[in-house]
């Protein structure tokens, strides 16, 4: 096949089909642990199963399998298709592919075993960290590389979304990453006390704000358009929500320590920049579903639509729980309890896990030549499954959360508290059961996703794979 | 902070508060030859466009106001730098002022039994309640909801000691805390010495040692080196807070590898002082109900 003419589908379809397998595995483990929370002997009295070192594979294994092979897909695919070019760097793509997979299974090893820098979204020790940093510099030259030699005048707006989540998290990645090896799977990190722990947070928010944000925007802002069959709403509004969200996400952060060793004026500015972000948040998701009007009919019929949609949904909702937990006195209620939980879960099942399923379904078939996926029952089916999961998932949260914050803080007449720790647990029980169950449910969509793509792949091809790259440039 | 990192903060935060203000009276000003509102811009790629819509109005004003009240709060709170902010709010005094606010407001319920001897108010039930209250928000994390204690944290209820149950010495233990140091022996008395000694040790409390032989060369160190805190018969003196070997109640353990494990490595045992933290009124209510536990119906 010419390679200058065509595109490279084919490192997409790998890190596609990927997706859904780690999607599996990782919310596996995520129902497990939940089980274990409200039944601890699930834990098997096994010390590769316990709580303390599934709950880290669970997170890497969501975030950055499930969702990072999500976002390698389609940034490769959008990249190429609205650059009007193949990828660059040849090989290169290819070895981002084996290289993350091999971050992944390292992870999938070692967290069981204990092996852990103790940094919440970055347990993984030096040796992978290296990895992981020589596989990100490869994404990053194969992207940008890409962007330098596209045949568009400009660059579409998904891609400042990818290049900003590519960029930010190679720093985020490298500074908060600093440690000094002791052996080979011992290293003790290149900060301390209060420092450490803003560093941490300024890495863990920022996870949060350009990988699980910034990036599944460049996503959002191609597939929805795409599927609507609209322009996107407004350029004006992509403009300022782009450059607001990149410029005050760096500074949220200190957030997660409100009321801490950290400094007074750390706190009030990351509360104070989480709040204007409020509405550069807001900014994407306006844009993406107002996208939708004159096509508001499709999501009738459009299960992939829907998937969409509601994803930005529980994107904005997110966006808004986030920055009012961020205000210092809704902290004191809502930090270290299960509110915090059910908020991460808000974003990472209704918006991240959500906006990947409906690109999947709208990007698979393209990539291996089919009509459309092998049954949209089952797209519909996993559609409300979903957003089930996700409802039973994050109401449980929120209850047990504001119980818990209410409980923690009942004092009575003599000034002495209400209720013991232990009776807050107790409490928290039947809750536990019920996120349970919508992490299952939410599982079995999943597994319902893997049948569909299995069918849709099987199945014989009923249309052309168009990898072709316009041979005149659009302006 | 020194006044350069003060400045820097301050340029940073201004700059970038800024910036989200300047980007948006830069983005809403109409261009000359750009599409009109509510048609696409011109560029098209894979056949995706864009409208030239404005800004919602309801959106634009919701940021305006996030960047009106930050600047009110950076004015009124610590945030810039080294300016404190109008209000001198800091979470440090905030903790200070909700402190003297429950002083306040709960002091006098304790208060209201500190001159009453332990010996009485342990009859007192409402003071005994107010204890127990006390004790299960400060002291069950070591000593347990029901104070039976766990290894390593003395069990409370069965009138056995290592520094003595009288009011005062639980007083004086929940005022200045204790440290209970057991030193390790094995780099005195050698590893074969402390296999004798461990050996001994169980016959005090009226078991059958492991060893015989052993146990009878280990009463002969436990005399030399042991008797000095455990007394020559093994009672313990509260003093030092050496326990009782021989009424079989056991802090880590009395069984001949536990045994041996603290008599090779020692132990330190912590009770944090908790004048500081309680004050002296809770502290009279806490001993009140500690002592009831052993001396109650």
């Amino acid at each position: 096949m010419d390679t200058s003419t065509t595109y490279n589908y084919k490192v997409v379809r790998q890190f596609a089909v990927m997706t859904v397998i780690w999607g599996i595995v990782g919310m596996s483990v995520g129902v497990l642990i939940a089980s274990q929370l409200a039944w601890p002997a699930m834990n098997f009295e096994i010390p590769y199963l316990t709580f303390s070192r599934l709950r880290p594979l669970h997170t890497n294994a969501v975030i950055f399998a499930f969702g990072g092979c999500a976002l390698f897909a389609t940034s490769y695919y959008v990249v190429q298709r609205t650059c009007h070019t193949r990828l660059f760097g040849g090989p290169l793509a290819a070895f981002t592919f084996w290289g993350w997979q091999l971050v992944i299974v390292l992870a999938a090893i070692t967290l069981p075993l204990g092996l852990t820098s103790t940094k919440e979204y970055a347990e993984l020790e030096w040796p992978i960290d290296i990895l992981i940093t020589i596989v990100w510099v490869s994404y990053a030259i194969v992207f940008f590389g890409t962007i330098f030699k596209r045949k568009t005048s400009h660059i579409y707006v998904a891609n400042w979304f990818f290049g900003a989540f590519i960029l930010t998290i190679a720093m985020l990645h490298i500074v908060n990453n600093m440690e000094v090896p002791v052996t080979l799977w011992k290293s003790y990190s290149a900060y301390s006390g209060a420092k450490d722990a803003m560093i941490q947070w300024w890495y863990g928010h920022n996870a949060v704000g350009f990988f699980l944000t910034a990036g599944f925007l460049g996503m959002m802002y191609y597939f929805v358009p795409k599927q609507a069959g609209r322009p996107v709403y407004s350029y004006r509004l992509s403009i300022v929500h782009f450059w607001a969200l990149i410029s005050t996400y760096i500074w949220a952060g200190p957030h997660h320590l409100h009321y801490t060793a950290l400094p007074n004026w750390t706190s009030s500015l990351g509360m104070v920049f989480s709040l204007i972000l409020l509405a550069p948040s807001w900014g994407g998701m306006i844009n993406g579903i107002m996208t939708l009007s004159g096509a508001w009919d499709k999501l009738r019929t459009d299960p992939i639509l829907r998937f969409l949609i509601v994803s930005l949904s529980f994107y904005g909702m997110s966006t808004f729980e986030g920055p009012m937990m961020a205000i210092k006195t809704v902290n004191a209620l809502s930090h270290y309890t299960d509110w915090t939980v059910g908020h991460v879960h808000s974003g990472a099942l209704g918006w991240v896990a959500m906006v990947s399923i409906g690109s999947l379904y709208a990007l698979l078939p393209k990539l291996f030549g089919r009509e459309g996926m092998y049954s949209t029952r089952l797209i519909e089916l996993h559609f409300w499954m979903a957003t089930l999961g996700t409802v039973l998932y994050i109401a449980s949260m929120w209850i047990s959360g504001v119980m818990q914050g209410l409980m923690w803080r009942a004092v009575n007449a003599d000034g002495t508290l209400t209720y013991s720790f232990i009776e807050s647990v107790e409490a928290s029980h039947p809750f536990y059961v019920v996120r349970m169950l919508g992490g299952l449910i939410f599982l079995a969509g999943m597994l319902i996703m893997a049948y569909n793509v299995y069918r849709t792949i099987r199945g014989s091809k009923t249309a052309e794979v168009d990898t072709s790259i316009p041979a005149v440039a659009a302006h | 902070m020194s006044n350069f990192w003060s400045i820097w903060i301050i340029f940073l935060t201004a700059l970038n508060v800024y910036f989200c203000y300047w980007l948006v009276r830069w983005t809403v000003k109409p261009r000359t030859g750009e599409a009109a509102t509510g048609d696409v811009t011109g560029h098209s790629w894979d056949g995706l466009e864009e409208f030239n819509n404005p800004l919602p109005k309801w959106w634009l004003n919701m940021y305006y106001a996030t960047l009106i009240f930050t600047v009110g709060y950076l004015i009124l709170y610590p945030g810039m730098g080294k300016f404190p902010g109008l209000l001198g709010w800091t979470k440090e005094n905030q903790h200070a002022r909700e402190m003297i606010a429950a002083d306040e407001k709960y002091g006098p319920i304790f208060a209201q039994f500190a001159d009453q001897p332990v010996e009485e108010l342990v009859k007192n039930e409402e003071a005994v309640k107010l204890g127990r209250t006390l004790f299960s928000t400060y002291c069950t994390v070591c000593h347990g909801s029901d104070a039976r204690g766990a290894r390593g944290f003395p069990n409370l209820t069965d009138n056995d000691w290592l520094y003595g149950g009288e009011p005062d010495t639980i007083k004086a233990t929940l005022t200045n805390g204790r440290s209970g140091i057991m030193p390790a022996h094995e780099p005195i008395i050698g590893a074969e010495g402390v296999e004798q000694v461990a050996n001994y040790v169980v016959t005090l409390s009226g078991r059958e040692p492991e060893d015989a032989a052993a146990a009878e060369k280990g009463k002969e160190i436990f005399g030399t080196v042991c008797a000095a805190c455990h007394m020559p018969d093994g009672t313990g003196m509260h003093a030092l807070g050496a326990p009782n070997l021989t009424d079989d109640t056991w802090l880590y353990g009395g069984d001949l590898r536990t045994i041996r494990e603290t008599i090779t490595n020692g132990r330190n045992g912590v009770m944090p002082a908790q004048q500081q933290f309680l004050g002296d009124d809770k502290i009279h209510l806490l001993t009140t109900y500690v002592y009831s536990l052993s001396h109650g119906e």
